[in-house]
C-alpha cells in the first residue's frame, strides 16, 4: 500500500517540479527608457523589451545575500557589474542590433534576457 | 537648524544584536536624533543635524567594531574587496565552528550518543551556519527559479527532517552527522573556492594598482605636487628619474629613457625626445624632463587597457554555449532524478537507502563546476595576455585564434619597421622636387624622402595643387611645373634591378616623361624570420600582403621565408583579400588596416598603432613585438585546453556520480567532499595557466 501512495506521491511531485521550474511564463515588461530590475531569487522581470537603438538605463537591486546572484553579467554587452546588497547599480545599453541578449548572474544559474524590437 | 535623513548600507553584522548595537552607537554621536538600524538590509538610516558629517557616522560605526560604507567613499571594485574580505572572514567563522561541531557530532553518532543530544548540537550547524542555503532556495523559489543552494537546503533538511522524526517516533535512523558534515564541508569548499578565485582577478588588480597617485606640476614656474585626479589636458608636469609617468602626454623638454614594460611589455627602454609620447604609469629612467598632459582620467592608455581586459573578461566564449544551456535545466532535473531515486528504492523495498540516495544525489550533483569552467579561464587568460602586452578584446578572440589555420601579415609597419630610407636617388634636383611634393606628407615613404632631403640640406620649395592618388602617388605643381610623383608605370633595366633588390622605387614624371627615380628599403622587424618558421612548423599557412609590386614584394618575402605573397593590393583591397580565405588571421596596423582586421576571424593590431586599428582588432599587441603573434596563438591554445579539461571534468563528474549516488554507491557525506573538490579543481585548473610558458 506504501509503495502505491509513494509512487503516485512521486509521480505528482516529479510533474510538480517540471511544472513549477519550466512551466514558468514571465511576460516581457516594457522599458521606455529605463527600468528597474530586483534581484531576488532571481530577476524580476526577467524578460525586458527594450528598443533598438535607444538607450536604456537598466537599475540593478539587489535583494538577497546570496552571493550566487552578486554579480550580473550581459556578455553581448561585455558588461559585469558587482551588485552590492541593497545598492542601486544602474547600467546603459544601446543594442543596435534587434534580438534576445540574454543576462545572468556570475555563475550562470539565473538568467535574463532583453528582448531588442 | 536642518535635519536631514541619511541611508547607508552597514558591512560585517552577523546577528540580529549586531543592529541594536549600531544603533546605540550611532544615537551616542552628537547630533544624531535617531537612528535605525536593519540587519536584514545591512542598512542604518539616521536623522541628523546639519553639523553631522558622513566622517563622525563611519567613526560611530567603527568604534563599535562595524563599517559604515558611503557612497562617495570608494568606487565599486574597492568597495568589492572590502565586502569580499568581510564576507569571507563571515564564512571562516562559519566554517571553524561548524567543523567543530561535526566532528563532535560524527564521534557522538559512531558512539550512540543521545538523539536529543546530537539534534542540539546540529541545530547551530543547520540553521545558523546553513541559513543561507535557506534564504537563498527562500527567494529563488518565490521566482520559480533553483540553484545550487536549493540542492544543499534540500538535501540537509531531509537528513535533519528524518533524524527529527525519528526522535519522534515515526522513522528510523538517525543522520544528524550526515546534515552537519555536508554542510561543513560545503561551507568549506565555498570558502577555498572564493580564495581562489580571487585570484583569478589579480592581473586587472596589478594593472589598476600601477596608476600614480601624484603628479608634479609646474605652475607660475613653480613645482607642486598635485593629486593625480587635479591634473587637466594641457597641464605641464615634471617628471625625474626613477618616477612613474602620472599620466599620458608628449614630452616638451629634455630627454629620458623610459621603462614601458609594466604597460606595454616591451622590455628595452624606449628613448624619449622632445616630441615622443608618453604613456601614464610607465617608469622614468634616467633624465628629467617636462611633459604635456595630453589625455587624463579614462582616456589614458592605462585605464584604456583596464577597461577592455576587464570587458574582455565579461564576454562570453562560444564554448560555452552548452554549458549554458545545461545549466539552465540542470537543478530541476536533478530534483526530478532525486524523487526517481527515491521512489525506485522505495519500491524495491529498501526505504532508509531511498531516504540516503534520495540525499545522495541531491549533494552530489554540482552545477557550480560548470558554471565556473568557461568564466575563470577566460578570466586569467586574458589577464596573462594584458601583462606580456597581448590585449584580447573578448572571449571570442581568445578562443578563435587557436583555430586558424592561415595567417595573413600587412608587410609595411608589420613585418618591416615601417620606416624606410632613401636609399638610391636620381640626383639632388630630383630629390628637392620629390621632397617639396612630399611636405606634410605622412605616408612612410614621403617621410623618408624629406629625411633624406633635410640630411642633404636641400632647399624646398612650395607645392600648389596638391592632389593625393589613392594607391598610386601624389602629383602637384612645384615652381610653376605639374609633377606626378608614384609609382612607376613602365620599367626600365635600372628600376627592375633595384626592385629585385626588395627595394620601392617611385618616380618623378613631368607631363609625360619619366625624369627621375628614388629608391626606398624598409627595415626587416627583429624576430620576424623567427615567428614565419614557427608558425609554419605549427601548420599555419603564412601569407604577406602589401601595396609593393611583385618584385619588390617578393625581394622581402624570400628574405623572411614567406613563400605566399600578394602583391600590388590597394589598401581598399586588402578587407577582400583576407574574405578569400577561411579561419584567417589579419596582423596589421595602420587605419587602412582596420576593415581588414574587422574581416579576419581574428584581427590582431600591431603596437600602439592607430584607435581605429585597436578598435577593429580582436587582439592588440601592445608591446609591438612580432613575436607576441605566436604568444598570443599558444595563450589561446592553452587557455581553449583549461577551458576543454574543466567542461570535460564538469561535466563528466556529473554524468558519473549521480548515477552512482543513485544506484546507492555513495555516502552523502562524501558526496559533499566530491562536490566541494569539484568546484576548486575548476578554479585551481585555471589558476595553472597563470604558470604557463609563453
Amino acid at each position: 500500500m506504501d509503495k502505491i501512495i509513494v509512487s503516485f506521491l512521486g509521480v505528482g511531485l516529479i510533474g510538480f517540479i517540471a511544472w513549477f521550474f519550466f512551466g514558468k511564463k514571465d511576460d516581457a515588461v516594457e522599458a521606455t527608457d529605463s527600468i528597474e530590475v530586483l534581484v531576488d531569487g532571481g530577476y524580476k522581470p526577467e524578460n525586458i523589451k527594450i528598443k533598438k537603438g535607444v538607450a536604456t538605463k537598466i537599475t540593478f537591486l539587489r535583494k538577497t545575500p546570496s552571493s550566487c546572484l552578486e554579480e550580473v553579467v550581459i556578455p553581448d554587452f561585455k558588461i559585469k557589474k558587482y551588485l552590492p546588497l541593497n545598492k542601486k547599480i544602474e547600467i546603459e545599453i544601446k543594442p543596435e542590433k534587434s534580438g534576445e541578449f540574454p543576462f545572468s548572474c556570475g555563475m550562470n544559474m539565473f538568467h535574463g534576457k532583453f528582448i531588442v524590437s | 537648524m536642518k535635519i536631514t535623513k541619511k541611508t547607508f548600507p552597514i558591512v560585517g553584522m552577523h546577528c540580529a544584536s549586531c543592529s541594536k548595537l549600531i544603533e546605540r552607537g550611532l544615537q551616542k554621536t552628537p547630533g544624531v536624533i535617531s537612528s535605525n538600524v536593519n540587519y536584514g538590509s545591512e542598512q542604518a538610516t539616521v536623522e541628523i543635524d546639519n553639523n553631522v558629517t558622513e566622517e563622525d557616522l563611519g567613526k560611530a560605526v567603527e568604534q563599535i567594531g562595524y563599517k559604515a560604507v558611503f557612497e562617495k567613499e570608494k568606487p565599486a571594485n574597492e568597495l568589492k574587496e572590502e565586502i569580499k574580505k568581510v564576507e569571507l572572514k563571515k564564512l571562516k567563522l562559519k566554517v571553524i565552528v561548524s567543523s567543530v561541531l561535526s566532528i563532535i557530532i560524527l564521534i557522538g553518532s559512531f558512539s550512540g550518543w543521545n538523539p536529543v543530544l546530537l539534534l542540539l548540537l546540529t541545530l547551530p550547524v543547520q540553521f545558523w551556519a546553513g541559513w543561507e542555503f535557506y534564504l537563498a532556495t527562500w527567494s529563488g523559489l518565490r521566482n520559480r527559479a533553483a540553484s545550487m543552494d536549493t540542492l544543499i537546503a534540500l538535501g540537509t533538511s531531509a537528513a535533519f527532517g528524518y533524524s527529527v522524526s525519528s526522535i519522534l517516533g515515526i522513522t528510523e535512523g538517525v543522520y544528524f552527522d550526515t546534515a552537519a558534515v555536508i554542510i561543513t564541508l560545503i561551507l568549506l569548499g565555498r570558502f577555498l573556492e572564493a580564495r581562489a578565485k580571487a585570484h583569478t582577478g589579480d592581473a586587472i588588480k596589478k594593472l589598476v594598482g600601477l596608476a600614480p597617485k601624484t603628479a608634479r606640476i609646474i605652475k607660475n614656474g613653480k613645482e607642486i605636487d598635485i593629486s593625480i585626479e587635479k591634473v587637466v589636458v594641457g597641464d605641464k608636469l615634471r617628471v625625474r628619474p626613477g618616477e612613474k609617468i602620472p599620466v599620458d602626454g608628449v614630452v616638451v623638454e629634455g630627454f629620458s629613457s623610459i621603462d614601458e614594460s609594466m604597460v606595454t611589455g616591451e622590455s628595452i627602454p624606449v628613448d624619449k625626445l622632445v616630441g615622443s609620447s608618453v604613456i601614464g604609469a610607465t617608469i622614468n629612467k634616467q633624465g628629467s624632463f617636462i611633459y604635456k598632459v595630453t589625455k587624463v582620467g579614462k582616456n589614458t592608455l592605462l585605464s584604456q587597457i583596464i577597461e577592455m581586459v576587464s570587458q574582455a573578461q565579461s564576454s562570453r566564449a562560444p564554448i560555452q554555449r552548452l554549458a549554458d544551456l545545461v545549466s539552465s535545466y540542470f537543478v530541476p532535473v536533478v530534483l526530478i532524478l532525486a524523487v526517481i531515486t527515491f521512489m525506485a528504492w522505495y519500491i524495491a523495498g529498501f526505504p532508509t537507502a531511498a531516504f540516503t540516495n534520495l540525499v545522495a544525489v541531491l549533494i552530489i550533483a554540482c552545477p557550480c563546476a560548470m558554471g565556473l569552467a568557461t568564466p575563470t579561464a577566460i578570466i586569467v587568460g586574458t589577464g596573462i595576455g594584458a601583462e606580456r602586452g597581448v590585449l584580447i578584446k573578448d572571449a571570442q578572440s581568445l578562443e578563435t585564434a587557436h583555430k586558424i589555420k592561415t595567417i595573413i601579415f600587412d608587410k609595411t609597419g608589420t613585418l618591416t619597421k615601417g620606416k624606410p630610407v632613401v636609399t638610391d636617388f636620381s640626383d639632388n634636383s630630383i630629390l628637392s622636387i620629390a621632397a617639396s611634393l612630399e611636405i606634410g606628407s605622412e605616408h612612410s615613404l614621403g617621410e623618408a624622402i624629406l629625411e633624406r632631403a633635410k640630411e642633404l640640406k636641400l632647399k624646398l620649395k612650395k607645392t600648389t595643387n596638391f592632389r593625393s592618388i589613392s594607391g598610386k602617388g601624389i602629383e602637384g605643381k612645384v615652381g610653376g611645373k605639374m609633377y606626378f610623383l608614384g609609382k612607376p608605370d613602365k620599367r626600365n633595366s635600372e628600376i627592375e634591378n633595384l626592385e629585385k633588390e626588395g627595394k620601392t622605387v617611385v618616380v618623378l614624371v613631368s607631363g609625360i616623361k619619366q625624369i627621375g627615380i628614388i629608391a626606398i628599403a624598409d627595415t626587416l622587424k627583429e624576430g620576424v624570420g623567427e615567428v614565419v618558421s614557427s608558425l609554419g612548423k605549427r601548420g599555419i599557412e603564412v601569407w604577406m600582403v602589401t601595396g609593393d609590386n611583385e618584385n619588390a614584394a617578393r625581394a622581402i618575402s624570400k628574405k623572411i621565408g614567406i613563400k605566399n605573397v600578394m602583391a600590388g593590393v590597394l589598401p581598399g583591397q586588402k578587407a577582400e583579400k583576407v574574405k578569400e580565405f577561411q579561419n584567417v588571421a589579419f596582423v596589421g596596423d595602420g587605419v587602412n588596416d582596420a576593415p581588414a582586421l574587422a574581416s579576419a576571424d581574428v584581427g590582431i593590431a600591431m603596437g600602439t598603432g592607430t584607435d581605429v586599428a585597436i578598435e577593429s582588432a580582436g587582439i592588440t599587441l601592445l608591446n609591438k613585438d612580432i613575436r607576441s603573434v605566436l604568444t598570443a596563438i599558444t595563450l589561446s591554445k592553452k587557455t581553449l585546453s583549461v577551458i576543454k579539461q574543466n567542461l570535460f571534468w564538469a561535466f563528466g563528474y556529473n554524468v558519473v556520480l549521480i548515477p552512482v549516488a543513485a544506484m546507492g554507491y555513495l555516502n552523502p557525506m562524501l558526496g559533499a567532499f566530491a562536490m566541494s573538490a569539484s568546484s576548486i579543481s575548476v578554479v585551481l585548473n585555471s589558476l595553472r595557466l597563470k604558470k604557463i610558458k609563453l
